[in-house]
């Protein structure tokens, strides 16, 4: 430790990073009496300042100059697509989009808000109760999350309830009650509010699903359809569809977000203590290495504190979480050579394609018209919900049109149909028409995890604070190419159904590298998995690390192998999960939680 | 010529024709061979035509030079840690250039290939000539010292996209003319009796953040 070093007044839990993880893990924790300093590595941040109207409906600031995301210029990652590449930083934001400041991305994402399908919590048992063994690719990590949908499902129905969620439900305890989603398994409860109208869009979709024979319903949206006040008793404001979710803070307190669900009780609780623009260095352990003592951060003056506490709890993205415990040595790093170690192991990203489809000119699609969440979706091609023998791959894809609000800027880079040139005449034809009249359907699908792809610490390049990168290797796998492939397919059959002028399907590509200058999702998953066996999960059922049990790990960095949804939902959850278990059992009895 | 009628374009602010014409916006990071560049490049990369404005009458490149002075053109968001080490195209931007510069090296770059093969800078050449260049320039096919000419056309081609459809508070979009012909509302922002009004056509016109409509 260097010379400066203050260590501070002992606290019972340090929370690492200021999201949604964050923030319900400080709630909960204050809940049990404990007190609670988050660590925030960003700026503090809150609706009333950065949503503010007007001056927060600015697409260059929000979605070109990156103003609530991740300072890249202090910490990055690196990236190659084998192991045979050197990996280069990733200099500028492209492909994904991680946050930062207090909210973390949840200030500025879009609103999906999905549960996580049964089938895909026991993906590698159901596959092999459906297919055999041998139906797994060689090299493909399948593995079980270790918890059931039962078991998550009342925090499902508890982070619906605080995010204010609008949807349709199918089941209501085994009844059916609704024009949900089909293949959505049985609720305790119906989602707190009523689904979001149809944008037009969304509305043609649905009725080409039907027509077409899948089973079209409403995206589950955090984007409240009415007013709403939630069990901690916080207010939302209805959606008027004003379209700048995405990288905004929702200047209508409509966007469920940290900042407007859970923070406005937590800052006033006298447990809770909140650090902002301070960056977590390293969880510090004692000698025998089990157990942690606290964490050393950055502080906003630059000056390294350590701060002692009786647990940690690691909230931040998915792979600073993978990256700091690397750095602190909490589970045996992954090696793909040897297959053995678990810290970094089943790195998995999304399987997303965009389709473009143009209808008639004299129809307007009015595509700035949006919210984040809403829209309309099938999924008789994600999960298990189709027979993928005959089809010889693992995984599955929702298909949707999530009309969120697309802005000029974003327009006019998205141009015209392929073919068109990028600037001149031609192109401002072909992207004044494909703005007007054309609308997008996603195929948002599931991204298997490889024994091959996975996280470790960089050789080379080093972060602002001199500790190294995190590094990437990561490429599409031809399982999951074929998986795209064969749902884009059916994209292309509602297309038809919807009488599109014309259609441009677009498809992963065989042989074609991840290519990190394309914006593709920012839902990056895995590294420091959840599971019952340690040899292949970094964490215990409960997202305890099996090393060092009073450290705690919350993300989508638990999840086994990709899915087809987004993830906040899912964290959200996980997070109630483990804090339920913490709560009744942990706190009491301080050990391991599994065994 | 395509220069000089560039300066007078980008000075005026909706094109009325009768009030005196403003005076022509000064760069203040590009001198003024850049400059010329860069009115002549934004208007062939848009042009004005029947379906809407052209980046000149968007003043576009005023919104260009205005951000060189802001800390996104010089790299402040970027990571710029050596060692930069060239590698596959899909693994990303390496260059240790931030915006300013690839606009220097680009620009430069650029007068001197015409100069070479057409004796006189990209600015005086024929709108047919210049299409070519900037084609080469977009296809890699140029290399400026270390900067591949794709690297400082795609930085031009992004900051002219924002200049022409980003809030005029940036400085470009005059008149909210790049709007208007996307039929984008711009900060309105508000479309709760709008939703469901399926496939019609949004009745109310463009506004800006400061309240300037269209």
């Amino acid at each position: 430790m260097s010379d400066d070093a203050r260590t501070l007044k002992p606290v019972d839990v340090v929370v690492v990073g200021g999201g949604w993880a964050g923030s319900i893990m400080a709630k909960e924790m204050t809940e049990a009496g404990r007190t609670v300093v988050m660590l925030e590595r960003g700026p503090d941040r809150s609706t009333a300042g950065e949503g503010a109207y007007p001056a927060s409906i600015d697409e260059l600031e929000g979605n070109f100059r990156y103003k609530l995301f991740q300072d890249l210029s202090k910490n990055t990652v690196t990236i190659r697509n084998n192991a045979n590449q050197t990996a280069l930083p990733y200099r500028r934001m492209a492909a994904f989009l991680p946050g930062e400041g207090v909210g973390g991305a949840g200030l500025h994402w879009s609103g999906v808000h999905f549960r996580m399908p049964p089938d895909d919590l026991r993906l590698r048992s159901r596959v092999i109760e459906k297919y055999g063994a041998k139906f797994i690719p060689e090299g493909m990590n399948l593995q079980d999350y270790g918890v059931t949908y039962e078991e998550l499902e009342p925090f499902f129905d508890k982070a619906e309830k605080v995010f204010g969620t609008s949807g349709e439900a199918y089941k209501v305890n085994g009844q059916v009650v609704g024009q949900g989603n089909v293949f959505s398994p049985s609720r305790s409860d119906h989602f707190p509010l009523p689904p979001l109208k149809d944008v037009y869009t969304a509305h043609l979709f649905r009725k080409a699903a039907a027509e077409v024979g899948f089973h079209p319903y409403s995206l589950p949206a955090a984007n409240a359809s009415q007013q709403y006040t939630n069990p901690y008793g916080v207010q939302m404001g209805p959606c008027n569809f004003c379209g700048y979710c995405s990288g905004y803070a929702c200047y209508m307190y409509s966007k469920a977000s940290p900042n407007v669900n859970i923070l406005p009780v937590l800052r006033r609780h006298p447990l809770f203590e909140l650090r902002a623009n301070c960056h977590v260095l390293k969880v510090e352990r004692d000698s025998t290495g089990t157990r942690a003592t606290g964490v050393t951060y950055t502080d906003a003056e630059g000056k390294v504190v350590t701060q002692p506490a009786e647990m940690v709890i690691l909230t931040a993205f998915q792979f600073h979480n993978v990256r700091l415990m690397l750095l602190s040595g909490i589970g045996k790093p992954y090696d793909p050579v040897k297959n053995e170690g678990v810290v970094g192991r089943n790195f998995v990203y999304q399987n997303v394609t965009t389709s473009v489809v143009w209808l008639d000119p004299k129809v307007e699609t009015n595509q700035y018209i949006g919210a984040g969440g809403g829209g309309v979706a099938f999924d008789d091609f994600n999960s298990e919900n189709f027979d993928h023998g005959p089809l010889g791959f693992v995984g599955g894809s929702p298909v949707w049109v999530n009309q969120a609000g697309v802005k000029a800027i974003a327009g006019a880079h998205s141009g015209g149909p392929p073919g068109t040139p990028r600037w001149g005449s031609a192109w401002k034809a072909g992207m004044i028409d494909t703005y007007r009249h054309s609308l997008r359907i996603d195929a948002h699908g599931a991204n298997m995890a490889y024994r091959d792809v996975y996280l470790d610490l960089d050789p080379t390049w080093k972060d602002a604070y001199g500790q190294p990168l995190l590094r990437m290797t990561f490429d599409w796998k031809d399982n999951d190419i074929r998986m795209n492939r064969y749902v884009v397919d059916r994209i292309g059959d509602v297309a038809k159904a919807m009488g599109a002028r014309n259609v441009h399907l677009t498809r992963r590509e065989f042989g074609k590298p991840f290519d990190t200058r394309q914006y593709q999702t920012t839902h990056l998953g895995g590294g420091a998995v959840m599971g019952t066996d340690p040899q292949t999960s970094a964490l215990n059922r409960y997202m305890q690390s099996w090393d060092v049990h009073n450290v705690f790990v919350i993300g989508a960095n638990a999840f086994p192998q990709g899915t087809g949804y987004n993830p906040t939902g899912m964290v959200a959850a996980l997070a109630y999960w483990a804090a339920h278990h913490i709560r009744t059992t942990y706190l009491a009895h301080p050990g391991p939680l599994a065994g | 010529m395509q220069g000089l009628a560039g300066v007078a374009a980008c000075g005026t602010v909706s094109g009325t024709g009768a009030a005196a014409p403003p005076k022509p916006y000064m760069p203040v990071f590009f001198n003024a061979a850049e400059w010329n560049f860069l009115l002549a490049a934004c208007d062939r990369l848009i042009p004005a035509d029947a379906n809407g404005p052209g980046a000149l009458a968007l003043n576009v490149p005023r919104f260009i030079d205005q951000q060189m002075t802001t800390p996104y053109a010089q790299g402040a968001q970027w990571y710029m840690a050596a060692p930069f080490v060239q590698g596959p195209d899909n693994l990303g931007y390496q260059l240790p250039y931030p915006p300013r510069d690839l606009y220097r090296h680009g620009i430069a770059g650029m007068n001197a290939h015409a100069t070479t093969r057409h004796a006189k800078p990209f600015a005086a050449l024929a709108p047919d000539v210049q299409d070519d260049l900037l084609r080469a320039a977009e296809g890699g096919r140029l290399v400026f010292g270390d900067v591949p000419s794709a690297a400082f056309f795609d930085q031009l081609l992004a900051n002219v996209m924002e200049g022409a459809f980003s809030d005029p508070i940036h400085g470009g979009n005059t008149g909210l003319g790049g709007w208007a012909m996307l039929g984008f509302p711009g900060a309105r922002a508000d479309f709760m009796d709008w939703v469901d009004r399926y496939g019609a056509h949004y009745p109310l016109g463009s506004v800006s953040i400061t309240g300037e409509t269209a």
